[in-house]
């Protein structure tokens, strides 16, 4: 709930706050529409659709309605997958909008308690500290190999949560040991005929709970040519921060990781999850009003390239022989790689370089499959209704190997093939790891 | 406007689910794609098949309620603009595609349908639906039919009314017509189809439709004829005609549109060209060849600095689909974008052009133009910035006389666009007092409680005012 004198605040700083030329810019064609899965999933309701969504800032700048819970409702159920903006021949910035929104919406709205807490231990205690986060994922550890994990499930203890939290609970990869993640290289040398000197993005989930992903990552970049460095002192994208209405705290992070990266004699900074790229090139924009930080941000953005972008550029399947047993294989969209980055035909081009396997595309791949962050968690409904309409798609294919960029994307595809009952059939991958298969 | 009481009849005809009378859902149906104007309903509903549309109408006639029938309010004239407040009628239940008959060639619809979706499935039966108009990805069939919409195949192929073949009307008094039929020849009484086509709302609800199919062209080519120089460009339009070929898509973009265009769907268009045409000609691939070729000597007599013929299928497509994305596009320049519809004769192109530019010149203005050329519409765009009054002004009498200008050329305030509340100030110009008042005639005979799609076509003051709005 929100108090009517919060909404008075939330509306004044709307006011001061939102870019009205940016608002302005949406001319309401709607040619955004048929992109939004909200707007499909909710039966054509345009309070859940981009034009909707904009009118709704819009209106609350102009004094026209308040931002009541209706109006929140709307913002909280946009999976800020951003399909809209390459659709939108005005190119309106949507994401930015919605950034702005958000944080307006969290720093002036008192959470209950308990969201409190949580989103205090999160957004400042856990993400922002690489030590912090294999720790926690240490814990994560331990939980499943100590037979808690066995205890739980036994009592029922995950029906308490949310359905998507007590199967993703399942679905959880197994973890690094602690010695694993600690122990990370900061150098690695080119194992084939040099072509690039990169520098590597880890990410914190990355760099933890998917560790296995950036090892294959870098000796991919290795057998393409690459020289890698992965300097110590980087951490958290901030993208969790900035599409939960904790701006400051992403601010922060980006500040770290461009010094962290600025002085390295590199062609490109590599990252492996497109939700974090996607982040990462938006830097210029979180710290443009910070003239200090402008060029360095943009400095940096102009950097970032995403694993496949890459491989695909030095033609890594050209040069290395990649092969399968025979598997059909698909390929799900990370929005943000695709919506954001425009990385879509590398990713693919890789696949189908793979000799043995059958590559199919699947029916609106580029369509969000509900993970959104942590969006699968509090807008559980939603979400499950939107992977509902991903599964049918990816068992259309009859593929067996489910394919993604994003760790986010990742979990949620293993989520639907959980909730399908067909863990024996088919498989979700991160393409890097299917990439690491295929080397011969 | 809506009480307690009507309230609960309205859910007692849809379900709760079906009504929303909450604020951000009065909003989000306030505006359609016209700028400058909004106005919040007081409700909005989405019946689920006829007979509720027939219920609810009755319930706001009984109560001169207004009805503001909605597709996708893609509507360039502020056709769905609630600025009476009443009830707004959603069509997204009623989005079925009935019935496609490939022994009669026509199709049967409900009114929600989106227009691409219906053109996909009939090319998916080896048949052609032609109107196509630049928002067909969003716009629904109701609204194509309502505005009488035009499209990028209108040169050859006609607009949507040359399309609609019967009816099913929820009339202003809940009662419940058909006009037409599947017949190709049908002249039993007055033609109603007609008249509800690019009726825009204001004389009951369309719930249905039969659409006419022809059959698919076999081939079809495109091409793009470059120009250092508008008025050449605009003089090969009449040209092509006037040599009796008769292409199926004659498209004029300026340059400034090619600039927007181009940034948006980095497709590689020639941005230095002044203005460029393009041509699509489709049907038996003897004839199709023969036709470009003849059409791309006449551009390059009426000196095309250079004609390019796409390759492939893919790139023909590009540039069509980039076309269609000209108006949004336009929209990066500023933050009002303000385009008008002014049509004339095919052989005054040229000379409409020309006073387009200079009119732009006497006010000042930047004006960007593009349009169904070979329909002798074209869409003079403005970018501008409602905020700015001054400017504001001056893009009110430039477009005044832009009207007059078109009316003297012979032609028209608006080709497709519709009339709504945008252009009701000025459709005396065309019409004169007597064809009003003819009009207005039938309104009030059939809907004598002027509740549906009120203040639309028809001014409530003659104050001309196309962009000075609400
Ligand atoms: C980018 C862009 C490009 C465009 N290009 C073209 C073009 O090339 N050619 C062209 O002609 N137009 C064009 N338009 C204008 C517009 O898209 C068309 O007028 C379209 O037909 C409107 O369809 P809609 O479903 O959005 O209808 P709406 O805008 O929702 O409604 C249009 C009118 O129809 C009425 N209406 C809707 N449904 C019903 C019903 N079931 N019963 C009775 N009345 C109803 C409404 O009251 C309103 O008066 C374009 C618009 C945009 C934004
Ligand atoms: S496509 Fe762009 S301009 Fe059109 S309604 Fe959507 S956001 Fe607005
Ligand atoms: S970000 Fe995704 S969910 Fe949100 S409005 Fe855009 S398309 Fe819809």
């Amino acid at each position: 709930m929100t108090t009517l004198q919060e909404q008075q605040v939330i509306q004044d700083r709307f006011k001061e706050r939102m870019d009205e030329d940016e608002l302005l810019n949406c001319m309401r064609c709607g040619f955004c529409l048929p992109s939004c899965p909200t707007y499909i999933t909710s039966g054509f309701k345009e309070s859940h659709s981009p034009r909707g969504r904009i009118a709704l800032m819009k209106a609350v700048v102009d004094g026209l309605i308040e931002p009541d819970e209706d109006f929140e409702t709307s913002l909280n159920q946009c999976l800020g997958c951003r399909a809209c903006e390459p659709v939108c021949p005005s190119g309106v910035n949507y994401g930015h909008l919605l950034e702005e929104a958000r944080d307006i919406i969290n720093q002036n709205k008192k959470h209950s308690l308990p969201v409190r807490t949580v989103r205090k231990a999160v957004f400042e205690g856990l993400f922002p500290h690489q030590n912090r986060m294999r720790n926690f994922t240490g814990l994560l550890g331990f939980y499943q190999r100590s037979g808690l994990q066995k205890v739980a499930r036994a009592t029922g203890i995950m029906k308490l949560f949310p359905e998507s939290l007590a199967t993703m609970e399942r679905v959880l990869p197994k973890v690094p040991t602690m010695k694993e993640m600690k122990n990370r290289p900061r150098f690695l040398p080119a194992e084939a005929p040099e072509t690039k000197k990169v520098a590597f993005f880890t990410g914190c989930l990355m760099d933890t709970m998917f560790l296995e992903t950036n090892n294959a990552t870098m000796k991919l970049l290795q057998l393409a040519g690459c020289e890698i460095i992965i300097p110590e002192s980087q951490n958290c994208c901030g993208a969790l921060h900035g599409h939960s209405g904790e701006k400051n705290g992403s601010k922060e992070l980006a500040k770290k990781n461009i010094q962290a990266f600025e002085d390295l004699d590199v062609d490109y900074i590599i990252t492996n999850a497109g939700g974090c790229g996607a982040f990462l090139v938006d830097y210029d924009h979180l710290l443009k009003d910070d003239p200090a930080w402008k060029e360095r941000a943009l400095a940096f953005k102009n950097k970032i390239k995403d694993i496949t972008e890459i491989l695909f550029e030095v033609r890594f399947h050209e040069k290395v022989k990649l092969e399968l047993p025979f598997q059909i294989v698909t390929y799900q969209d990370s929005c943000h790689l695709r919506n954001v980055m425009k990385t879509a035909a590398a990713p693919r081009a890789l696949l189908q370089a793979i000799e043995g396997i059958e590559f199919k595309e699947m029916k609106d791949a580029d369509r969000c499959c509900g993970s959104a962050g942590i969006y699968n968690i509090v807008e559980s409904e939603m979400s499950m209704q939107i992977l509902d309409y991903k599964m049918e798609q990816t068992k259309a294919t009859h593929a067996s190997t489910v394919v993604t960029a994003n760790p986010g994307c990742l979990l949620q595809m293993k989520l639907g093939i959980e909730r399908e009952g067909l863990n024996e059939k088919m498989r979700a991958v991160h393409i890097v790891d299917l990439l690491m298969e295929a080397v011969k | 406007m809506i009480n307690e009481q009507i309230k609960e009849r309205i859910i007692s005809i849809v379900g709760t689910e079906n009504f929303d009378d909450s604020k951000v859902g009065r909003l989000t149906y306030s505006y359609d794609a016209t700028p400058n104007f909004q106005a919040l309903p007081d409700g909005v509903v989405s019946p689920r098949n006829t007979e509720e549309v027939a219920e609810l109408v009755k319930v706001c006639n009984e109560h001169h309620i207004p009805v503001v029938p909605r597709g996708a309010g893609s509507n360039l004239c502020g056709g769905t603009c609630p600025t009476e407040g009443g009830l707004v009628f959603l069509f997204k239940h009623m989005n079925e595609i009935l019935e496609i008959d490939e022994e009669n060639l026509t199709a049967t619809v409900q009114p929600g349908v989106i227009t691409l979706d219906l053109i996909n499935a009939v090319e998916a039966k080896g048949l052609f639906f032609p109107p196509d108009p630049g928002s067909m990805k969003t716009s629904t069939i109701g609204g194509n039919i309502n505005e009488n919409s035009g499209g990028l195949r209108g040169l050859k192929y006609g607009v949507t009314r040359d399309y609609v073949i019967a009816l099913e009307i929820v009339l202003a008094n809940g009662s419940i017509i058909r006009t037409g039929g599947k017949l190709a020849k049908d002249v039993a009484g007055y033609d109603f189809t007609r008249l509800y086509v690019g009726s825009e709302g204001t004389l009951g609800i369309v719930t249905e439709a039969t659409l006419k199919l022809v059959p698919i062209p076999e081939t079809k080519k495109t091409m793009l004829a470059l120009y250092e120089d508008l008025e050449a460009a605009a003089t090969t339009v009449s040209k092509i005609i006037a040599n009796k070929i008769i292409p199926a898509t004659l498209e004029f973009l300026d340059q400034a549109t090619l600039k927007v265009v181009e940034d948006y769907a980095k497709i590689g268009l020639p941005t230095d060209a002044k203005a460029v045409l393009l041509i699509e000609q489709d049907g038996a691939p003897e004839v199709v060849e023969r036709d470009i070729k003849k059409i791309a000597d006449l551009c390059t007599e009426e000196n095309a600095v250079s004609v390019q013929i796409a390759k492939t299928k893919a790139e023909a497509e590009a540039l069509t689909t980039a076309r269609r994305a000209a108006l949004s596009a336009l929209a990066r320049l500023k933050p009002t974008t303000i385009l008008e519809d002014a049509t004339v004769p095919r052989s005054q192109v040229a000379n409409m052009v020309k006073a387009i530019n200079e009119i732009a010149e006497k006010y000042q203005l930047n004006i960007c133009t593009f349009g169904h050329a070979g329909d002798g519409n074209l869409h003079p765009t403005v970018p501008t910035d409602a905020r700015n009054k001054e400017e504001m002004e001056r893009v009110e009498k430039a477009f005044e006389e832009i009207f007059e200008k078109a009316i003297e050329l012979g032609g028209t305030i608006t080709g497709e666009h519709g009339v709504g509340i945008m252009k009701a100030p000025y459709l005396e110009l065309k019409l004169g007092q007597e064809g009003i008042a003819a009009m207005k005639a039938i309104k009030t005979a059939l809907d004598p409680n002027n509740i549906m799609n009120p203040g639309k076509i028809f001014a409530k003051d003659s104050r001309k005012r196309v962009v000075i709005g609400q």
